[in-house]
């Protein structure tokens, strides 16, 4: 299949593209959801960010925090911001975090507002900003403007057979046109470490990652009460025929065909050296890890699963493939890509492969996925430790 | 032909069924991904899509070779044919 060079993206400020052009209600902690999600019901067409966290944090945990607030707000899929926060200081933070992309941003603090109030001067901006991004066209953009994520979700043997295979297959294709490329789950490559680290593109690169996942190993044999049976699997992994963290890790890392990593990034952390693949250090849960990705720029998400997981994201589009066929049948209205029929042979992993990149322009382009049509919108973020 | 288990590499003891389910005594194409070759089992066990069968007679402490590398190791006896499972496989890490 000749790959085509370029998409249909909104074009942004700063020079990077979007694959949606979405205008967000960012609550900065808990407290702030009432108001974020007033805004959203206020103003047509606008989507608020509700989350748990915000208050007391600090350290590195509230650096966490802030990157992802700042990141999920300059993210190219995403046209305007409004900011909304109890107190003044971290609000105008994550302002001034944002408007350093260039788009606009307004932030608004409830402390000697009020609900009410604030409400009021937030829908105002927040009408302002949605009538402004309605005119945004899609613009022909070169394909190497996509940011590819991709995590794997209530996996079993056929995406280590199959689906995640075919997501490594694209990687293979698409590497050398220049696109970013991320895959995580720091937790989910134990057992296949060691071959992990050897695709460092650099010693610095594998090192980096040995470290990362030695660190996360401590911590996890620092709180396991027992052999995290319960866990890792999980119980959807076992029914879907899965035995040993060992054996998920090995098809995990399918995910990644033949492609280098050039660098390991911090939770939420922006890619910084160039184009190519980035390992992020992330859980390994679906939602948490599809969050920091978006929140490090990501624009496009591919998500292969097994026994059926269900996650999307507010801003970051998210494709599901399966392998699965019993998945495929009865879970039909979740699978945007279904590359069942490398089981049974119908299909080739490099006719897979074309299957997903056409699918993936098709929503870069515009196309709802499954999730963003269900209405799925999981933002969660990242909590490193206890609040003070 | 049809297959109704898939082995990743030349070097693995088990083999992933593809099909809905196979039963008790069925004899079993196999297709090894790594050199596109074919070899074939009879199943002892009823085993469903996804899960594993033993390609060799296993021991107690044997390692378990999927995708060429070790993803665990034998807790009871496996014989040729038997579903390979949390039942007589566990983890080496944690």
């Amino acid at each position: 299949m000749e790959i085509p060079k370029s998409f249909l993206g909104y074009k942004r400020e700063n020079g990077r593209a979007g694959t949606r052009n979405h205008v967000i209600i960012l609550p900065v902690d808990d407290i702030s959801n009432a108001c974020a999600e007033a805004v959203s019901n206020n103003i047509k067409g606008t989507i608020a960010l509700p989350h748990s966290y915000g208050r007391l944090q600090f350290g590195a945990d509230l650096e966490l925090h802030f990157r992802t607030m700042i990141g999920t707000g300059s993210n190219p899929n995403v046209a305007a911001v409004i900011v909304i926060g109890i107190e003044p200081k971290w609000t105008k933070k994550i302002v001034d975090g944002i408007a350093k992309t260039g788009k606009p941003v307004e932030g608004f603090h409830i402390e000697r507002t009020g609900d009410i109030g604030t409400v009021m001067k937030a829908s105002k901006k927040a009408q302002e900003f949605v009538m402004w991004a309605s005119e945004k066209q899609r613009e022909e953009c070169p394909i190497s403007d996509l940011w590819i994520s991709v995590k794997c979700g209530e996996s079993d043997t056929t995406s280590g057979l199959a689906s995640n295979p075919t997501v490594g297959n694209l990687m293979d294709k698409l590497e050398p046109l220049g696109v970013h490329l991320c895959f995580g789950e720091t937790s989910e490559l134990t057992g296949a470490e060691k071959v992990c680290a050897t695709r460092g593109a650099t010693k610095e690169a594998s090192d980096k990652f040995m470290k990362t996942w030695s660190a996360y190993n401590d911590f996890i044999l620092k709180e396991a009460t027992d052999d995290l049976s319960e866990s890792q699997p999980t119980a959807g992994n076992i029914a879907g025929g899965l035995t040993t963290i060992e054996e998920k890790a090995f098809g995990n890392f399918q995910k990644i065909g033949n492609c280098k990593f050039v660098d390991v990034l911090e939770p939420a952390e922006e890619p910084k050296k160039g184009k190519g693949l980035y390992f992020m250090d992330t859980s390994s849960a679906a939602a948490e890890c599809v969050t920091l990705q978006a929140a490090a720029g990501f624009n496009i998400h591919l998500f292969p699963t097994g026994q059926g997981n269900i996650v999307g994201n507010p801003i970051e589009p998210v494709v599901k493939l399966t392998a699965n066929p019993l998945t495929a049948k009865s879970m039909s209205e979740h699978v945007d890509c279904d590359v069942s029929k490398i089981l049974s042979r119908e299909m080739n992993l490099s006719e897979a492969g074309d299957q997903l990149i056409e699918t993936t322009l098709r929503v870069a382009n515009g196309r709802l996925t499954c999730a963003e049509a269900l209405g799925h919108k999981e933002f969660v973020m990242t909590k490193l430790y206890r609040s003070a | 032909m049809a297959t109704e288990i898939i082995i990743h590499d030349q070097k693995d003891n088990v083999g992933v069924v593809v099909i809905e389910k196979i039963t008790p005594k069925q004899q079993c194409n196999c297709w090894i991904m790594e050199n596109d070759s074919s070899t074939s089992i009879q199943s002892k066990d009823e085993i469903p899509l996804g899960h594993k069968i033993a390609m060799n007679d296993l021991n107690e402490g044997d390692t378990i070779l999927k995708y060429g590398h070790d993803i665990g190791k034998v807790v009871k006896p496996i014989k040729k044919g038997e579903h390979v499972h949390v039942h007589n496989v566990k983890t080496k890490k944690w």
